[in-house]
């Protein structure tokens, strides 16, 4: 409430910036404009970024910061004795006996991490007086809970305040330093060019947040797995047994079986998409009539369009049902959720992104080898066939990669219409299981950040970054290579 | 001359006039034909399958747009709806006890102490007084005399006090101190010789009302239509209507108490199964026992159609509706409120960021090696696969920054990193279109690089940029892997409130759906898909259409 008070209130001081700034600048030119070093309203802009900017910044770093800072002195304010009657409450009882020394000496320090967790669940539904909590853990929990809405409430007034104190402050000095000498748009302009870099970076930014996040995960799992075992492991059932005797739960984590899996789907999905997606961009290049290829390629490019969830269910509703019944018809077992299945929808998929990129490397061939090619009485197709495909052959390479990598990546499909047994097998009519379908499946839900059964799935997701990236990079420095030779 | 001729026709036959050379040639015009074909047919296989597509699951997506209903002419009495909640009538007078002790308020413990002193049937009272009068819910205080526990009796009555044994009074000393409490507030009495708790209540109407089971109403209501089924066969009967009478009847009686105490006709929805019997999708002549309708059942509702009480009425249920487990009631309000708070934050973050990395990176960066990487690392970054992005958001965004799970705000945020190359790149392209000359033009009027940029350049360039972030957006709406990382795969029955509560979106919802074993849910996916793919042919319509208008040519 107090925050969106104070948003509210950095944008009104910005705006009032903006015309006491302005007017300040005129004035002290005695009205004469002309003679200011920057026109007026430039005067205005650099009080109102001084009013409104510092505050905004410091209500994201204090929203970022904040609630870690409280719980932390909400944690260690908690006396012993409020432990031990939530752990005697909350913890299983054997858990309980090892663990009550340590609790009662020295309070929340004698938790485990996810017992912390769990208190702090517990704390922050007791301050918001919800009714997840048994009313006895809510008894014990009201001094802890209250001290945490204390601290919230101290936190946002003092967001407030201090916000408001901070627009004040730079509107003033903002306002004071104004003269018409004052360079106020080479100021503006400088501080818009750190605005305009630091977007630029974001680009960085994220790819860093992706590298590290998964190799950090990463390398908290092979800690546990070790690597050799997740590359060439032939052996994937992530479920770790949570009781010793649970059957079918070795928590094995061989990654073989899920990398087969998707190569297969994938190779499926190119044998669809290449022929398909490499025809069409050739008959729409080379042989269709204008008015045909300006209402075939858009209505073709829909395709890329869909939604892949759409796919899924496309799979899943048409595609794999007429697939088994084919297959029953020749007396072939085929798998409800067949590779097959899978493979030919998510070719349907890529065939937009290889036509329209074909498209581009076939068009990018200059005329005059088409032109060549035909006074020498060589027919459209044997032009297309000898002249025109060798030479755009890197660029349609390139395209090839990029879809395989798209292929690699793909999740829904996949996960709507693949199984998830990972079965070591390459014959289409089975059921595998992907990289991205494992990914999925481990995440979704709720999950604790210390299992082997969780960080694998960060595993894989650094193999399926790694692998997909160097299809990237290869692929694109082909086609732009390309691209510049015909240029 | 003669001769020439001669010469000529002898000429003919030569090496490209042979017959080997006419077969050869029919060969390659043969290769020719069927090159083309080739062609034809691959895109005819693209074609083709975007029309199956589209077919296969337009057709199933029909049924869902209409909804089967049952008229039911419902007797409301007043008594089994106050009788139905009559457990609860204890917390009205809970609340006004623990009032007079708001040292208490948060302590359980406490509270469970004080409540304790009277048996837990004492409100029973209370329902009878509101059938005397059903105007008192929701009107003013009234009085009610409840009974005290024998033991309280007994300590007010002097018969047991703090000195005696505490293995025989069974009243503990804070209990007695309550009792002492609500004895000086006059709220226990001494009535008749016995000492009773007299205390004004407030029942408010919309509490009660809204704790009685309404269902049984519709219940009862198909039973007067067949008097004849009795005892275990209701079970059959009630299986017809959806679980969502109850919800219908109570929402109208919150509108208009009045109701009760009346009798009215409404139409309610048909349960899943008894809806597809209805749409004639239950093949009859299955054994029974392979299908979820039992004989009885479908006799029960052939009576019922042959009455004329079952209608067909557009589905709007399925437009105005959150999420639930009974496809009758499911709709795709709730998930498309979810989408709409995800994009928004998707669109306030991807765009000013995405143009603003355009801007520099195509009208100030210097060339050099930094700026060389950010543009290797965009192209890249927007053929990562997007399930990568969902992981990403996973450790930062929720699991660093301990963001909610499932909430709109985090699931743009990931959104808006997947969306920023595409919009850069887009960007980058209509501001290289706009020809040098403009900028050399302001340039030499004495503008500043950036006022070229803003006053001329980005202007003219904003058509390619708009066009380019809503195909981002499209791309960001029809998005379901990442979403799935942050937890926006939760089951959610209520329409979010905000960029915090839990939420989820249009194609999550089609993943939730497709899942669902109920048959009715096959035709909800398909139309929810119709209407994701209405909503996204419009947004691509949108962006050819500023294309087409504003596109200039330099």
């Amino acid at each position: 409430m107090q925050t969106w008070v104070l948003i509210v209130a950095l944008l009104i001081l910005g705006l009032a910036g903006y015309y006491l700034g302005r007017s300040r600048a005129v004035a002290s030119a005695d009205g004469r404009a002309a003679s200011l070093h920057s026109v007026p309203s430039y005067y205005g802009m650099y009080v109102a970024i001084w009013a409104a900017v510092p505050g905004l910044i410091l209500v994201l770093v204090w929203l970022s910061i904040a609630p870690i800072v409280r719980d932390n002195m909400v944690l260690s304010a908690i006396p012993p004795e409020t432990v031990t009657a939530w752990a005697q409450e909350m913890l299983p009882a054997d858990l309980f006996a090892a663990e009550a020394e340590a609790i009662a000496a020295s309070g929340t320090d004698g938790l485990t991490g996810p017992q912390v967790e769990l208190l702090m669940v517990n704390i922050v539904n007791v301050a918001a007086g919800s009714s997840f909590v048994s009313p006895t853990v809510a008894g014990i929990l009201v001094g802890p809970a209250e001290h945490m809405n204390s601290l919230g409430e101290l936190s946002s007034w003092g967001l407030l305040v201090i916000g408001l104190g901070l627009a004040c402050a730079g509107l003033y000095t903002a306002r004071r330093r104004l003269a018409p000498h004052f360079r106020a748009r080479n100021r503006v302009e400088s501080i818009i060019n750190v605005f305009l870099i630091i977007c630029s970076t974001i680009a960085i930014l994220t790819t860093l947040g992706i590298v590290l996040s998964l190799l950090f995960e990463s390398a908290r799992f092979f800690g546990i797995v070790p690597i050799w075992e997740f590359l060439f492991g032939t052996q994937w059932s992530p479920q770790i047994a949570i009781r010793a005797d649970q059957v079918g739960s070795s928590g094995a984590f061989g990654a073989i079986p899920l990398f087969v899996g998707t190569l297969l789907i994938a190779a499926i999905a190119m044998l669809v998409a290449v022929p398909v997606g490499l025809m069409s961009a050739i008959y729409l290049s080379d042989y269709a009539p204008p008015r045909v290829r300006a209402s075939v390629k858009p209505v073709l490019e829909i395709l890329a369009g869909i939604p892949t969830v759409v796919y899924g269910f496309f799979a899943i509703l048409t595609v794999a049902p007429f697939i088994r019944d084919l297959g029953a018809a020749v007396g072939l077992n085929v798998s409800a959720n067949s590779a097959l299945a899978a493979g030919v929808v998510m070719g349907i998929m890529i065939v937009p992104f290889i036509s329209s990129l074909s498209d581009d490397v076939i068009n990018a061939v200059p005329q005059s080898l088409r032109d060549g090619s035909a006074a020498l009485g060589a027919t459209k197709s044997e032009t297309i066939r000898q002249v025109i495909l060798p030479a755009a052959l890197p660029g349609i390479v390139g395209a090839c990669l990029l879809a395989v990598s798209r292929a690699i990546g793909e999740t829904m499909i996949v996960v709507m219409a693949a199984g998830l047994a990972a079965n070591l097998t390459v014959n289409p009519f089975a059921a595998v299981t992907t990289v991205t379908v494992q990914i999925a499946t481990l995440l979704v839900g709720d999950q604790e950040f210390d299992s082997a059964k969780t960080l694998s799935a960060f595993a894989l997701g650094l193999m399926l970054f790694v692998v997909t990236l160097c299809l990237n990079v290869i692929a694109l420095r082909v086609v732009k290579k390309y691209r510049e030779k015909y240029d | 001359m003669t001769d020439l001729t001669h010469d000529a026709m002898a000429v003919k036959i030569g090496h490209h006039t042979s017959e080997d050379a006419q077969r050869r040639l029919r060969r390659r015009y043969a290769a020719e034909r069927r090159f083309k074909y080739y062609g034809i047919g691959a895109i005819c296989l693209g074609l083709g399958m975007l029309a199956i597509l589209l077919i296969s699951i337009g057709s199933r997506a029909i049924p869902a747009l209409t909804q089967n209903y049952l008229t039911l002419q419902i007797e409301i009495p007043p008594e089994p709806l106050v009788a139905s909640a009559d457990h609860n009538y204890m917390q009205f007078v809970e609340r006004e006890i623990l009032s007079l002790f708001p040292e208490a308020v948060g302590d359980f413990q406490a509270q469970r102490q004080i409540m304790s002193i009277m048996p837990f049937d004492a409100a029973g009272v209370i329902s009878e007084r509101v059938l005397e009068d059903v105007s008192v819910l929701g009107g003013e205080r009234i009085d009610v005399t409840l009974q005290l526990t024998d033991e309280a009796q007994a300590y007010v009555n002097g018969e047991i006090s703090r000195s005696t044994p505490e293995a025989d009074r069974r009243l503990t000393d804070d209990q007695m101190s309550a009792i002492d409490r609500l004895r000086d507030d006059d709220v226990i009495v001494v009535q008749d010789g016995r000492p009773v708790l007299d205390i004004a209540v407030n029942l408010p109407f919309y509490e009660v009302v809204n704790q009685s089971n309404f269902q049984s109403l519709a219940n009862d209501a198909l039973y007067r239509l067949f008097p004849e089924v009795e005892g275990r066969a209701r079970r059959d009967l009630r299986a017809i209507i959806s679980p969502g009478a109850g919800f219908e009847l109570r929402q109208m009686i919150l509108a208009d108490p009045g109701l009760i105490g009346s009798s009215v006709s409404l139409e309610v929805p048909l349960s899943d199964e008894f809806d597809q019997l209805a749409k004639n999708f239950v093949d009859r002549d299955l054994p029974e026992d392979q299908r979820r309708v039992n004989d009885a059942q479908i006799a029960y509702f052939d009576g019922l159609e042959e009455a004329g009480l079952v209608t067909s009425r557009f589905n709007t249920q399925f437009f105005t509706a959150a999420d639930s487990r009974q496809p009758e009631l499911a709709g795709i309000w709730g998930a498309l409120v979810g989408s709409f708070y995800t994009l928004v934050v998707t669109l306030l973050l991807s765009f000013p960021i995405g143009v603003s990395a355009a801007i520099y990176l195509e009208e100030f960066a210097p060339k050099n090696r930094l700026t060389d990487l950010i543009e290797v690392n965009i192209n890249n970054l927007a053929a990562v696969p997007s399930i990568v992005f969902g992981l990403l958001g996973l450790a930062v965004f929720i699991q660093f920054f301990g963001l909610p799970r499932s909430a709109p705000l985090v699931g743009g945020m990931v959104l808006a990193l997947m969306t920023l190359p595409t919009i850069i790149i887009a960007s980058r392209a209509a501001l290289k279109a706009v020809p040098p000359s403009i900028r050399e033009a302001a340039l030499g009027m004495g503008a500043s690089r950036l006022q070229t940029v803003t006053h001329h350049v980005l202007p003219l360039a904003m058509p390619g940029i708009l066009t380019g972030t809503i195909i981002g957006m499209a791309q960001a709406l029809g998005e379901t892997a990442p979403l799935l990382m942050v937890g926006m795969v939760a089951f959610i029955t209520s329409t979010p409130e905000g960029l915090t509560s839990p939420a989820t979106v249009l194609p999550v919802q089609i993943y939730i759906w497709s899942d669902a074993p109920e048959r009715g849910f096959v035709a909800k996916t398909s139309l929810a898909i119709m209407t994701l793919l209405v909503f996204l042919i419009c947004m691509n319509a949108l962006a050819v259409w500023l294309r087409k208008r504003f596109e200039r040519r330099w």
